[in-house]
């Protein structure tokens, strides 16, 4: 079931197109990475979903409702400019964001101490935001963004500010905030964390999505047929034994071992390229390349503007 | 519990709880009773008695200065060369001389110390006097008894009469002194908390938290909390300075006799003395006679109203200042249009006090952004008219609600804007903008 369905939305900013066209649907119970270069309309998007701001046409439901300020309390949005009250102290002030989701204060206050014990942050209670450092900050920002258990999470940029250690556990919280029940959009720049924890993907660029759906199916969609091969053996006997089927990309020699990458022209198996040449060289490992989503992310993002229009846009 | 009374509870605490309120609280009644305190210690401290040795060439002036608690005066008779050769080894503050010439006497006064203005004026009025006397004794052949028999003492009694015969006598220095004051609370109040507003805007742009806070509410709830916050610190802060100024200026009498606090307020006011004033039997009376003819009730309703009003017209345009800028330095710009019409109402308040019915006062009176100055200004004088009233405060309702809502649509656009220089012109594409 969907959580979250945008449909067919348009915004325009005083003649600049922020959205065109997207619609998007996020289902339930499910990582969501949101992936676009600089200035696609990520963030305005974003905002549409929180309601800080409305589109010129399109539509939004929640659970199937129509998006409206109830949901609000349902939402949980930690945004990629994010900051905190420097000269409040962070209890006060994480209660206080709490009561603005509509929570009420013992109950909040019961959780939230839940949570600095969690994270080993009991001390920080009375301490003001300004002597926190950026790590420390984002950390209480990431507790009161999920403090009222919202159905969706929006999280832009989480881990950023975040060392390998704090990364891992808020990483790790996320996943488990999807075991128990919660949807996360997750909007980054960074691929690697993308492959790492979602599980489907929109990308947008230029106001326009113009990819959706499962990671692992993505990336077979778009593989390329590369596999890469480690073999010792004779390279002229290796490339005789390649039948039309397949093509030498390039080849490198590494002492008695050759790595050769090789592309197969039409869909093929695995199977068909060992079998051609198991006869005639000794094999070390074949494997298959798989695009990265960073390697998706630049494709499809090239692919979509054409050449003249990226130039035009350097030049500026 | 409604999430614009959390925010207005987030904007009063933490205002309230800060240690610079707390320290302003304390100190503004301090920095007031040191403003009653100082010439009440001035006139202690001139009651250094002054002695002054009076030689007198002409004769026609003994025993006519006429001492004071701080003046004495002693004749001598001998020259000034001896008096002067002598000065620094006697006892005297000063040399009075009055020289022989023609007509006037010529007056010198040599001394150690600078005498006080008022000594030198009273010194001037006791020979002018003393002159006339002489000369129109012996013109027009008056006996000194006669003389003494006239002494007009006139006062001006400005009475107004209204269309309907009513007549009600006026007690211009009161209405002065009110209409002055309630100017300047209303002065201070927007200046001070208004750009607190603007302040507390710039503060949440800059630390970022405001994408976070309009997640969860409206940017239009956020704005009205944070004025409607804002204006409860101010009045708090009124309250308890004019609590403690009066708690100060209660001790303060307590410690210091009545008497010594009149003459203190008598000698500070050089112009009442300069001109010996003619004081009426009971000046307390005078007071509150004048009082009676000020509309009191109508000045109060009128001074809350101008006064929350004013505000919230003036905050809401400087939240909407606060959020169109990166930081303070940048408020320039914005800032100069919106208070320039407060600045010029609180100039142009004394030119209105001159004519408190004139085109000019009632013009700026119903012009919403002047009106709750100069409206304050003109109420105690009682020339308002209701319709005038009714006119000015519905004007200035209207031109709040229009500036909430321009400040409004501004505001929701610019806290998401950041690192960019904003223009005008930019400002009006906000405000066009849909949603």
């Amino acid at each position: 079931m969907d959580l979250l369905h945008i449909k067919r939305v348009y915004k325009t900013y005083a003649g600049h197109k922020a959205l065109h066209n997207v619609s998007i649907h996020v289902e339930k119970q499910r990582i969501f990475g949101l992936l676009g270069p600089n200035g696609a309309g990520k963030t305005t998007l974003i905002r549409i979903i929180n309601q800080i701001t409305a589109p010129d046409s399109g539509e939004l439901f929640f659970e199937n409702e129509k998006l409206s300020p109830k949901h609000i309390s349902q939402i949980g949005y930690l945004p990629e400019e994010r900051g905190l009250y420097k000269k409040m102290k962070v209890g006060e002030q994480a209660l206080y964001l709490a009561q603005l989701k509509g929570m009420n204060k013992g109950e909040a206050s019961c959780k939230l101490k839940e949570w600095f014990k969690k994270f080993e942050i009991n001390d920080w209670w009375d301490k003001k935001v300004e002597e926190l450092s950026k790590g420390m900050a984002q950390k209480v920002q990431f507790i009161t963004t999920v403090l009222h258990e919202p159905k969706l999470l929006i999280l832009d940029e989480p881990f950023s500010g975040f060392d390998p250690i704090n990364t891992n556990l808020i990483k790790k919280e996320i996943l488990e905030l999807r075991e128990n029940g919660s949807t996360i959009i997750f909007s980054t720049h960074n691929m690697e964390s993308v492959e790492e924890i979602c599980d489907d993907i929109a990308l947008i660029n230029k106001s326009k999505k113009i990819l959706e759906g499962n990671v692992n199916e993505i990336k077979t969609a778009c593989k390329s047929n590369l596999f890469e091969i480690v073999f010792i053996g004779n390279m002229i006997a290796f490339t005789n034994a390649l039948w039309t089927g397949f093509e030498l990309i390039e080849s490198k020699q590494n002492k008695e071992r050759t790595i050769v990458k090789v592309k197969a022209n039409n869909p093929s198996e695995m199977n068909d390229l060992i079998r051609a040449i198991i006869n005639d060289v000794k094999i070390i490992s074949v494997n298959e390349i798989t695009p990265s989503m960073n390697d998706i992310f630049i494709q499809k993002v090239s692919e979509f503007e054409p050449k003249e229009v990226l130039e035009e846009e350097e030049n500026e | 519990m409604n999430k614009i009374t959390l925010i207005i509870k987030r904007e009063y605490l933490t205002r309230v709880k800060k240690k610079s309120f707390v320290i302003m609280t304390l100190l503004g009644p301090l920095l007031m009773a040191g403003l009653m305190l100082v010439p009440i210690w001035l006139a202690i401290k001139d009651k250094d008695i002054q002695r002054i040795e009076v030689i007198d060439e002409t004769k026609t002036f003994i025993n006519q200065f006429v001492n004071t608690a701080t003046l004495q005066f002693k004749h001598e008779f001998r020259s000034i060369e001896q008096a002067k050769s002598k000065f620094y080894d006697e006892n005297y503050t000063s040399i009075l001389y009055i020289k022989n010439a023609d007509k006037t006497p010529v007056v010198e006064m040599y001394y150690k110390k600078q005498p006080g203005f008022s000594t030198i004026i009273n010194i001037e009025n006791t020979i002018e006097n003393v002159i006339r006397n002489i000369e129109i004794q012996s013109k027009f052949n008056v006996t000194k008894e006669q003389l003494a028999e006239i002494q007009p003492n006139i006062t001006v009694k400005p009475i107004s009469i209204t269309i309907d015969g009513e007549e009600e006598s006026k007690n211009v220095g009161i209405s002065t002194a009110l209409g002055f004051g309630g100017a300047i609370l209303i002065y201070f109040f927007i200046f001070m908390y208004g750009v607190q507003i603007m302040r507390g805007v710039i503060e949440e742009k800059t630390s970022r938290i405001v994408e976070i806070i309009i997640s969860s509410v409206k940017p239009f709830q956020l704005m009205m909390g944070k004025i409607i916050g804002i204006a409860l610190v101010g009045l708090t802060q009124f309250l308890l300075w004019a609590l403690f100024t009066g708690v100060i200026y209660t001790i303060i009498v307590g410690a210091f006799s009545i008497e010594t606090v009149t003459s203190a307020s008598q000698t500070g006011n050089l112009m009442e003395q300069a001109n010996i004033t003619e004081l009426s039997q009971n000046p307390y009376q005078d007071v509150m006679d004048g009082f009676k003819t000020i509309p009191v009730f109508q000045l109060l309703i009128s001074f809350i109203f101008y006064f929350i009003g004013g505000y919230l017209l003036y905050g809401a345009l400087l939240a909407a200042v606060g959020s169109a800028v990166d930081s303070e330095a940048d408020t320039q710009q914005f800032m100069l249009p919106i208070t320039i019409p407060l600045i010029f109402s609180f100039v142009v308040a004394q030119t209105v006090m001159e004519n408190p019915d004139g085109t000019m006062a009632f013009w700026l009176s119903i012009i919403p952004l002047t009106s709750p100055i100069i409206m304050m200004v003109r109420i105690p004088f009682g020339g308002v008219e209701s319709w005038e009233l009714v006119l000015s405060m519905s004007l200035l309702i209207i031109g709040f609600l229009g500036a909430t809502w321009i400040a409004a649509k501004i505001y929701r656009t610019g806290i998401l804007m950041y690192g960019k220089k904003i223009t005008y012109k930019e400002l009006w594409k906000w405000l066009t903008y849909k949603n």
